[in-house]
């Protein structure tokens, strides 16, 4: 794939703006204090594919997070019909069709283990894409530049306003951006909570004050942490805060796609072009406008290189492109590459490292650049590394879609009386006795009928159900509840042989033919007089 | 710290200490964690004029804001109360019968009764209520008073022989060492061991069994079935309160020993002995 292609190869008549603009975090710095005052950062507003990339992905994302809890989903009249609820209060967890009792929480585990595997998936494919696109971080933070621009201006006007004395209209823009931070703020804490009561009844609630406190310091919390992590932090977050970062150096290889400048193609960077060309000198395709560094929200200048605050937003990819296309270069002066290509191309300008870059190396006389080049190949992202990955990754994801398909919703659990451990009773019959737990794990209330399995003598009385002995009991179990049965096994004195002797308990829903059954021992004295 | 060291690369001071070599820069703190720091000097100021804190001679400082444990588990207890939603008031006007039929106060009753069985009753009944010798297992069917709630109740409420309660159930079973010659106890014994199934020397039995009807079925009942009028056990059943043992036996009947329970119901009160027998009521021997 040939990436450093224009619409117009060639024409180099329009002229480039330069930005006075200077990389906030520069790599091998001069030591600061630790509690230096933070240099500020009024990232230029981008325009091109990757900007209109994570737009879509801004409302994208936005959109599930603010949305969700608000889908309804049937579930008949015994569970609530909000398709993603979080029932904290009765312990279930609704996902659309799917119901998740506490029990079975190794679903949630299972799907963080394919997040974990997801993002390492694809980082070594496609560099810290979650840190550029998805990131929460990242998305507030641009959707709070984004009304910073809009109230505020662009980057010079927003230079200029902050530069400038107190005064109604530096006033106004100031309250106007940090209350307009506040409500988005407040909207993304009152989300959080709709996922974990009915949305309508709790957003009623929340408005007219009949909230739980709960309900009001989460939201609290979270408008609190949104406004100050996404407004005023900002990249201190990424760069200080966050471990991704700096586990990131383990998930990257050199066929990972990272946000490179191309400096086999761009250097020596010069702002005189024309006149060092006409000097005989050396001229790379940078013209060192700066574009790149003045739309970076994390104030670095990708030309030194890939480096830990980098979150690859592609941003300045963008900022180049335009250049490129004004001065009728190829675009991909920066783009997405992998440190091999890099490598290679470097080697092709450098001649091997021998000499310092050089241009015509890797240009041919027209100016289009050499066959020997090399591009990004898609095949790349196929390696043993990212097989592995994924291959984990559809293991887990399978043996998740396995274990929900195959799982019961009719359960029986027995706790067998341990002290006393048998009963003698006045006929020299024994006695033991079982706590029985019916699980019906449907919204619908279910008919069960308990019987044993073995121990063709003994028969069983249920407290509360019955006092005639048996060995067969119809239930009623509430719908998506559990039911404690206290059953007592009676078994003749005839009947009375080995120390102890092995039945089964039974639970069976005759209308949908579940059942489930458990092991239980009948405990004896045996030898015992 | 008398000689000033400055680390050569970075230019910074160095604390003076030297571990093989190896020095420590003496970087100023983060702002950030000074004023932490600070906020925790103001915040552990504050508690201590807040909060119980400052010991003096005989007391300590009560604190601004009056709290106490004590005040503290005594609201805690308050409100489990109201949680019950009134439930044990319930169970205090209810009949026993009433609780029983009734699924949510015997749910209650069940499980506020096998508490206070933990507490109260265990040094005697264990902690499983299968008693031991001489004091009766409460899970089987075999009672000396009756099974049902009721006479359970009752029981409970006002003991077995009692030394202060008027209600309390009192019966005494009279020391036949007085009354029948050595030979004859042995002939009864023999005959009530060989009423449970385990042969004896039909000499003994026979004349056993002429003794048992002149002397015990007054009590024991004809059939040696017991009395619960009287506490009287059946002595013809699986179940026995003490050994099943001629030699105990023999001894049992020349001085026979008693049981004594309290009476809780001025020590526990009536709700809580109305859930202490349904408790017991609901091992699995209940009637």
């Amino acid at each position: 794939m040939n990436l450093y292609t224009s619409p117009a190869l060639g024409s180099n008549d329009q002229t480039v703006e330069r930005i006075d603009a200077q990389p906030v975090h520069p790599p091998g710095a001069p030591r600061q204090p630790l509690y230096e005052k933070r240099k500020k950062i009024f990232p230029k507003k981008a325009e091109g594919r990757f900007r209109r990339f994570k737009w879509i992905v801004m409302l994208i994302t936005l959109g599930i997070y603010y949305l969700t809890p608000w889908v309804r989903w049937d579930r008949g009249p015994f569970a609530p019909d909000q398709a993603v609820l979080i029932d904290l209060a009765n312990r279930r967890f609704y996902f659309f069709f799917i119901e998740i009792w506490p029990q079975e929480f190794f679903f949630v585990a299972g799907l963080l283990v394919m997040a974990g595997f997801g993002l390492f998936l694809l980082t070594s494919a496609v560099g810290r894409a979650w840190c550029g696109y998805a990131c929460p971080q990242t998305v507030w933070v641009d959707l709070f530049l984004a009304v910073e621009g809009f109230i505020e201006g662009d980057r010079n006007a927003r230079m200029k306003l902050d530069a400038a004395p107190w005064s109604f209209d530096k006033l106004w823009k100031r309250v106007a951006k940090h209350t307009t931070w506040i409500a988005i703020a407040v909207a993304t804490g009152g989300a959080w909570i709709f996922y974990f009561a009915d949305a309508p009844s709790l957003a009623f609630e929340f408005v007219t004050g009949q909230a739980a406190a709960i309900a009001y310091s989460t939201v609290a919390i979270l408008t609190a942490t949104t406004y100050v992590l996404g407004g005023l932090m900002r990249e201190q977050v990424c760069i200080y805060m966050c471990p991704w970062p700096r586990i990131q150096g383990a998930m990257l290889d050199e066929s990972s796609l990272v946000v490179t400048y191309n400096d086999w193609r761009g250097e020596p960077r010069s702002r005189h072009a024309k006149k060092a060309a006409a000097a005989g000198q050396a001229v790379g395709d940078c013209v060192d406008c700066n574009a790149c560094v003045a739309v970076c929200p994390m104030g670095i200048d990708i030309r030194d290189g890939q480096q830990l605050a980098c979150i690859t937003c592609a941003l300045c990819i963008d900022a180049c492109d335009s250049v490129m296309d004004k001065i009728g270069k190829p675009r991909g002066l920066i783009a997405y590459a992998t440190l091999e290509e890099y490598e290679s191309n470097m080697t092709l300008a450098t001649n091997g490292g021998t000499t310092s870059i050089d241009p015509s190396r890797v240009r041919n006389a027209d100016g289009t650049f050499i066959d020997n080049i090399r591009h990004f190949n898609w095949r790349v992202i196929f390696r043993p590394r990212t097989l592995l990955y994924f291959g984990v990754w559809s293991a887990v994801g399978l043996g998740l879609v396995f274990a929900l398909l195959s799982r019961d919703r009719l359960e029986v659990n027995v706790l067998h009386d341990r002290n006393p451990q048998f009963v003698l009773e006045s006929d020299g019959s024994i006695r033991n006795g079982y706590t029985i737990r019916l699980l019906n794990m449907i919204p619908e209330p279910r008919t069960i009928m308990v019987s044993m399995e073995g121990l063709p003598e003994a028969t069983m009385k249920i407290t509360g159900i019955t006092d005639v002995p048996g060995r067969l009991f119809a239930v009623q179990v509430e719908p998506d509840k559990t039911l404690a049965l206290k059953v007592f096994v009676t078994l003749p004195k005839e009947a009375i042989s080995a120390q102890t002797n092995d039945f089964r308990f039974i639970a069976e829903d005759r209308s949908s033919h579940e059942q489930d059954s458990y092991a239980a021992v009948f405990n004896t004295p045996g030898a015992k007089k | 710290m008398a000689d000033k060291h400055i680390d050569e690369i970075s230019g910074v001071e160095t604390t003076g200490h030297e571990w093989d070599g190896i020095r420590e820069l003496n970087n100023p703190m983060p702002r950030w964690w000074v004023w932490t720091f600070y906020a925790t000097i103001v915040w552990a100021l504050g508690y201590t004029i807040l909060y119980p804190a400052w010991p003096m001679v005989s007391d300590a400082t009560r604190g601004a804001l009056g709290y106490s444990s004590r005040a503290d588990l005594a609201a805690d207890v308050e409100s489990a109360r109201i949680a019950t939603g009134g439930i044990v008031e319930k169970i205090s006007s209810a009949s026993l019968d009433e609780i029983l039929a009734d699924q949510q106060l015997s749910q209650f009753a069940t499980a506020g009764g096998a508490a206070a069985f933990r507490v109260n009753c265990t040094p005697c009944h264990g902690t499983g209520a299968s008693g031991g010798q001489g004091y009766p297992n409460l899970n089987d069917d075999e009672w000396l008073w009756g099974g049902d709630v009721n006479a359970i109740y009752q029981s409970i409420a006002h003991g077995i022989r009692d030394s202060v309660d008027p209600e309390t159930r009192v019966s005494e079973m009279p020391a036949f060492a007085d009354m029948l010659k050595p030979e004859e106890v042995r002939q009864v014994s023999s005959y009530v061991v060989s009423l449970t199934g385990t042969p004896r020397d039909p000499s003994l039995v026979d004349a056993g069994k002429q003794l048992f009807a002149d002397n015990c079925i007054s009590c024991h009942g004809e059939k040696a079935e017991g009395n619960r009028d009287m506490g009287a056990p059946n002595l013809g059943d699986a179940i026995w309160l003490k050994v099943r043992d001629e030699a105990e036996i023999a001894k049992q009947i020349q001085s026979p020993r008693h049981g004594v329970m309290p009476a809780w119901a001025t020590r526990l009160g009536d709700a809580t002995v109305k859930q202490l027998a349904v408790y017991v009521h609901s091992l699995g021997g209940g009637e």
